[in-house]
């Protein structure tokens, strides 16, 4: 399967592990990614705070930009773009007359949107175009006893119309079916559908780590090994700022976080160090012990 | 008629008891309302059960409830959609969140709701000479308001809110959106001192987390969350207003690096947010407070390799010839002499875009039907 591939700024920045392991398993899975290395930044949903048809204009770059490759769809990394990317789409697609104001723009610059973009997380990608019986048949160390957490943001889950989340696509269970697929057992717990509090860590510290922490320690306290998240903004605060999350929850909590990437790509056989599981401010102890063990049990076989 | 099991949640705090769940089965057509349902029990079974309610129509906004979880009204929900999002064939019903609760499904709106309401001034501040008759007002300025004007103040997006969540001094969806519909007023004289306000407050409109959880807690479609948004690109774009709070600085900075690197460059995203949009921001007091609070950590992340030197230092940049692009747009947006703003709560779809969602639900409903025979 071939897709314009929207890697997002944090998964190349502050998260490179991310697009470092989603290109190490994309070729496991059949996926070719064709970069879209001329797009921008997709305005988190702070450049559209500040003008919405400037947001709407630099992502109807990016999807035309996606629309002139032969890729059969685009594919994100990162759930905050997944969210700033539809909400633009959303205006663009709904008026052709709107459209055309934003095409008149990007005619300067010799591009088109045409409308109707198919733009997906790796996840639903997983989900709806690869399939989870293709997934579970590609398993090469299957995640048994493995306990993970799922961790969304919000991007990725609400507004429930606009993202399709529905009895045809409920896709607000998917990491939990991923994480099932890959033979691992998933824990639910109350935090895994809330907000990482990564938008007003400048404005609202204390709001923003006591989000994090109340989060993580749910998971903790559901004994989950580990939390998996398709957003590169939420690992930022989930992981980099756990440390402090830790102190203003006044306890200790030690969960590591995962990109999504990472987790497939352990279950079909990559290396911790391949995956960048070691640049985690929290250390995937667990984890890496985990990976050690299961590939001693399945040597012993 | 059909048959549908209720679990409501029962909560009696003078009683001293812990909450319960107690079980109902009632027989009602699939199209009639849970709060049909719930005063069918509570008219023939158990007379105690506590619930608010009046119109039955979603116009008083009395019966907010949450449903399998989700916040809304009792009355607007039908029996069968309810069904098709219970998690075990068992309608759940439980009350508001962030409220106390008075008793069983009924929740105490005066502690929080109608008090963040009124700290807002929610009425009309005009000023000048009022006019012997009505205030005239061009159509189009108020359409801008339709949308906040429809909020029937149930208070489904304050149970759900997740910065009211961990702070509960948090102004709040309701009142903000209530905000919304006097400075997009334009009789309204004090918009400015308005967003003063709520910039300024440290629990006020930048707060705000921007999960939608209000957006999609809505029964009206008032999308708190798209005001909120709105009070802040006034109080930015138009106003100018420098706040406390790091509002306009972050707002600022960010736009201003995608502008200058076409991606994001975040280790200068923090320190501008605290010290000023520009290079020299990290040199400021506050800016240097907050990187010397993060110093263990950065180091962490340096050390394990997650962040670069290079990286943190010069940031990731888009190639030149598509930098200049994204720049020229940049130019041409902002030098417009009004902001362009699509509303599709205004302005609706195209019809094929209606089309499109018509067919959607008719395959939904398909598949919920499905879902049900396949349950029974």
């Amino acid at each position: 399967m071939k897709v314009a591939y929207w890697p997002g700024c944090v998964s190349r920045g502050f998260t490179p592990e991310l697009h470092g392991s989603m290109e190490q398993v994309a070729p496991l899975l059949d996926i070719e990614l064709i970069p879209l290395d001329r797009a921008s930044c997709c305005g988190a949903g702070v450049i559209a705070e500040h003008n919405q048809e400037l947001a709407d204009t630099l992502n109807a770059r990016t999807f035309a930009l996606a629309q002139q490759t032969d890729g059969e769809l685009m594919m994100n990394i990162c759930s905050t773009c997944q969210g700033a990317q539809s909400e633009c789409q959303q205006r663009l697609d709904a008026s052709a007359e709107y459209r055309a104001t934003i095409n008149e723009t990007l005619a300067d610059e010799g591009l088109t949107y045409q409308g109707g973009i198919t733009n997906k997380n790796f996840l639903w990608l997983l989900v709806e175009e690869l399939g989870l019986d293709e997934l579970r048949s590609r398993v090469r160390r299957p995640l048994t006893d493995l306990r993970v957490g799922p961790f969304y943001g919000c991007y990725i889950v609400r507004p429930v119309d606009r993202l399709e989340i529905d009895a045809l696509t409920p896709r607000d269970t998917y990491l939990s079916r991923v994480i099932e697929a890959l033979g691992g057992t998933v824990v639910e717990y109350a935090g895994m559908h809330k907000c990482c509090g990564f938008p007003i860590i400048t404005t609202s510290q204390e709001a923003s780590l006591r989000q994090a922490g109340t989060h993580m320690a749910d998971a903790r306290v559901a004994h989950a090994d580990c939390v998996v998240t398709p957003c590169p903004l939420c690992h930022l605060n989930l992981d980099l700022q756990q440390p402090l999350a830790e102190r203003v929850v006044g306890r200790e909590i030690g969960m590591p976080i995962l990109h999504l990437p990472q987790l497939v790509g352990l279950a079909l056989g990559l290396e911790p160090k391949e995956l960048g599981l070691g640049r985690h401010v929290v250390k995937p102890t667990a984890v890496i012990d985990w990976t050690t063990s299961v590939v001693g049990s399945v040597a012993a076989r | 008629m059909a048959e549908f099991t209720l679990r409501l949640r029962r909560y009696d705090p003078g009683s001293g008891r812990a909450p319960y769940w107690d079980q109902h089965t009632v027989e009602l057509e699939p199209h009639r309302s849970v709060l049909e349902a719930i005063l069918q029990v509570k008219d023939r079974v158990d007379g105690s059960i506590g619930i608010r309610c009046s119109c039955m129509a979603a116009i008083c906004g009395s019966c907010g409830v949450r449903i399998n979880g989700q916040p809304g009204l009792a009355c607007h929900t039908h029996l069968d959609r309810a069904l098709a999002c219970a998690r075990d064939g068992v309608i759940e019903v439980e009350a508001m969140g962030n409220m106390p609760i008075i008793k069983d499904l009924i929740v105490d709106m005066e502690k929080v709701h109608w008090k963040k309401i009124r700290r807002v001034t929610p009425w009309l501040l005009p000023e000048g000479v009022v006019p012997e008759r009505e205030h005239l007002v061009d159509r189009d300025a108020m359409v801008d308001v339709t949308q906040s004007m429809a909020c029937i103040q149930c208070g489904a997006c304050v149970s759900d809110c997740l910065t009211m969540e961990v702070d509960p001094l948090f102004i709040g969806p309701a009142a903000l959106a209530k905000v919304y519909r006097f400075v997009g007023d334009p009789r309204d004289a004090r918009e400015r001192e308005r967003l003063v306000d709520l910039a300024e407050d440290p629990h006020g409109m930048y707060s705000c987390t921007h999960c939608f959880k209000c957006i999609d807690a809505c029964p009206k479609g008032v999308a708190p969350m798209s005001q909120i948004m709105r009070l802040r690109r006034r109080a930015t774009s138009d106003w100018h207003i420098d706040d406390a709070n790091n509002g306009r600085r972050h707002e600022e900075a960010f736009v201003t690096l995608v502008r200058d690197y076409g991606l994001l460059h975040e280790a200068e995203l923090l320190p501008r947010s605290y010290g000023g949009n520009s290079w020299l921001g990290k040199f400021h007091p506050a800016a240097g407070k907050v990187l010397l609070e993060s110093l263990p950590v950065v180091t962490k992340a340096i050390l394990r390799g997650k962040v670069g030197i290079r990286q943190a230092m010069f940031g990731h940049k888009l190639p030149a010839q598509s930098l200049d692009q994204v720049q020229r747009i940049f130019d041409r947006v902002e030098g417009r002499p009004q902001r362009v703003e699509q509303n599709l709560y205004v302005s609706g779809e195209d019809d094929d875009g209606a089309a499109r969602a018509a067919d959607r639900a008719g395959r939904i409903e398909k598949a919920v039907t499905a879902q049900r025979s396949v349950v029974r």
